[in-house]
């Protein structure tokens, strides 16, 4: 048994709150530069430029790159050989997120009630924590702060198997078309295939953690992310909204074994703010 | 492709002379305001009260930035979702509200009423929240202050960077890019 303390969970959390809202990560930032090579609009070549001059300030001013600075999500490995010490694991990511979001002077953007809009001074808490129990000694925490206005526009639904392939191609470029600016374009596109009704949501959710340009390790799904990255971007919808050939940075697939009458489908879309850190204690 | 600059508060003149698609620099005063002041405002015209801010002739900001850190006149100060305001615009425009700038589609009633009343919609680029910040330069919470960062502001803006989406001949500038680009 390894032991890691209450106090070095809330520190370390604390710090990628931040970094998660202050640095844009070199991925997305590489992204966008090719983009901006490739894109076919004058107006979008535009927006790219801005977004990364804002990346830039951002990381310089030590100031969030965005307003909305998310609900934070967490997706935890923790070994089975660890022990915290000090208090309860949930507690610790809450309390990073309250001293990070409070000292980094983040947005408090959390609603204690979903329908009386109530709210109070939790500072941005309670976070969404996925826990997953690993092998090992080690705790990793995965954090990224999530927009509201890519949430609000990604989709769920149970497909017949019979609609097939083609089915899910049709349900994801409606999807992003539907979302259009609204969804603060180029987007990730984060996909989850099978599993459940809970499960294909978060499967969709965790294909959003890997690096922008890392292709699914499963072949055919690697072809189908590509395949699905040049119709989105056939859409027209462009950076912002404004027309363009950049409407995805990138196409995230993950998959998982289904019931024989379902094909369940997830599209968890993230905007160009795509924010998140890790770190491993 | 060239930027106009404009300055707001503006007259009918201006606003017509601005289309769909053109890109602009925005200088002068604009008020924020997003979901819970505007539907406070409604509750306000439904009661027969007054609206704490005189919105003829006037731009608004859909924002609602994170909090300044000691020394800074506002933190990141990006465009929030227009939609969710729909609701509550087509009365406002009635008032005599002349432009808006936000991200997103806007309803058909919104664009109807945008026609009719001679009035404008801009996009900012939504995800440059530290970019527009620098373009504002004065800000001071005038009502709704409970609100926190949902208070309505005034704020005197200089060169914020924006495009016409909704110009007052009825088009639509994210229909008609994505159009022009759209091969699938
Ligand atoms: S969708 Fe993303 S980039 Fe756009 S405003 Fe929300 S958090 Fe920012």
């Amino acid at each position: 048994m390894r032991t890691i303390h209450y106090k070095d969970i809330v520190d370390k959390v604390a710090v990628i709150c931040q970094e998660a809202n202050y640095d844009l990560g070199e991925d997305v930032v590489n992204a966008f530069k090719t983009a901006m090579k490739n894109e076919a609009s004058e107006i979008g070549k535009d927006v790219l430029g801005q977004l990364i001059e804002n990346a830039n300030i951002a990381t310089t001013e030590r100031v969030p790159m965005c307003q909305d600075t998310g609900v934070s999500v967490f997706i935890v490995e923790l070994g089975q050989e660890c022990h915290i010490d000090g208090g309860n694991l949930y507690e610790a990511i809450n309390e990073g997120v309250k001293k990070g979001y409070e000292e980094g002077y983040l947005r408090h953007s959390i609603v204690d009630h979903p329908i009386t809009r109530k709210k109070s001074l939790g500072y941005n808490t309670p976070s969404v924590i996925h826990v997953e129990i690993a092998r090992g000694d080690q705790l990793t925490i995965h954090m990224s702060a999530k927009g509201g206005g890519s949430e609000n526009m990604s989709t769920l639904k149970m497909l017949k198997p019979s609609d097939g392939l083609q089915g899910i191609k049709n349900f994801i470029l409606e999807t992003v078309r539907t979302a259009g600016p609204n969804a603060c374009p180029p987007l990730v596109v984060g996909v989850g295939i099978g599993g459940n009704f809970e499960k294909c949501a978060y499967l969709a959710k965790k294909s959003l953690f890997r690096p922008i340009g890392e292709r699914s390790h499963l072949e055919e799904i690697a072809v189908l992310e590509a395949e699905l990255m040049e119709d989105i971007n056939k859409l027209g919808i462009g950076p912002q909204g404004m027309g363009g050939s950049t409407t995805a940075l990138d196409v995230k697939i993950e998959i998982a074994p289904c019931h024989i009458a379902a094909l369940p489908v997830a599209i968890n879309l993230n905007c160009h703010a795509s924010r998140h850190k890790e770190i491993t204690l | 492709m060239t930027v106009k600059r404009i300055t707001v508060p503006f007259d009918t003149e201006i606003v017509q002379s601005l289309k769909a698609g053109d890109r602009v620099l925005i200088s002068g005063k604009v008020y924020a305001a997003r979901d819970a002041a505007h539907k406070r405002m409604a509750e306000s015209l439904e009661k027969g009260e007054e609206l704490p801010i005189n919105i003829d002739g006037e731009v608004i900001y859909y924002v609602g930035p994170t909090p300044a850190k000691p020394g800074q006149i506002i933190g990141s100060a990006g465009p929030t979702t227009s939609g969710r305001m729909d609701k509550y615009t087509p009365e406002l425009l009635e008032l005599g509200l002349k432009g808006m700038i936000g991200k997103g589609y806007r309803s058909q009633d919104v664009i109807d009423s945008i026609r009719s009343n001679q009035a404008i919609y801009f996009g900012a680029i939504g995800g440059s929240g530290a970019l527009i910040a620098r373009t504002i330069k004065k800000v001071e919470v005038i009502a709704y202050e409970d609100l926190g960062t949902e208070a309505i502001r005034k704020m005197v803006i200089e060169d914020f960077p924006a495009i016409v989406i909704n110009d007052s001949y009825g088009n639509d500038w994210y229909k008609q890019g994505s159009e022009t680009y759209r091969s699938i």
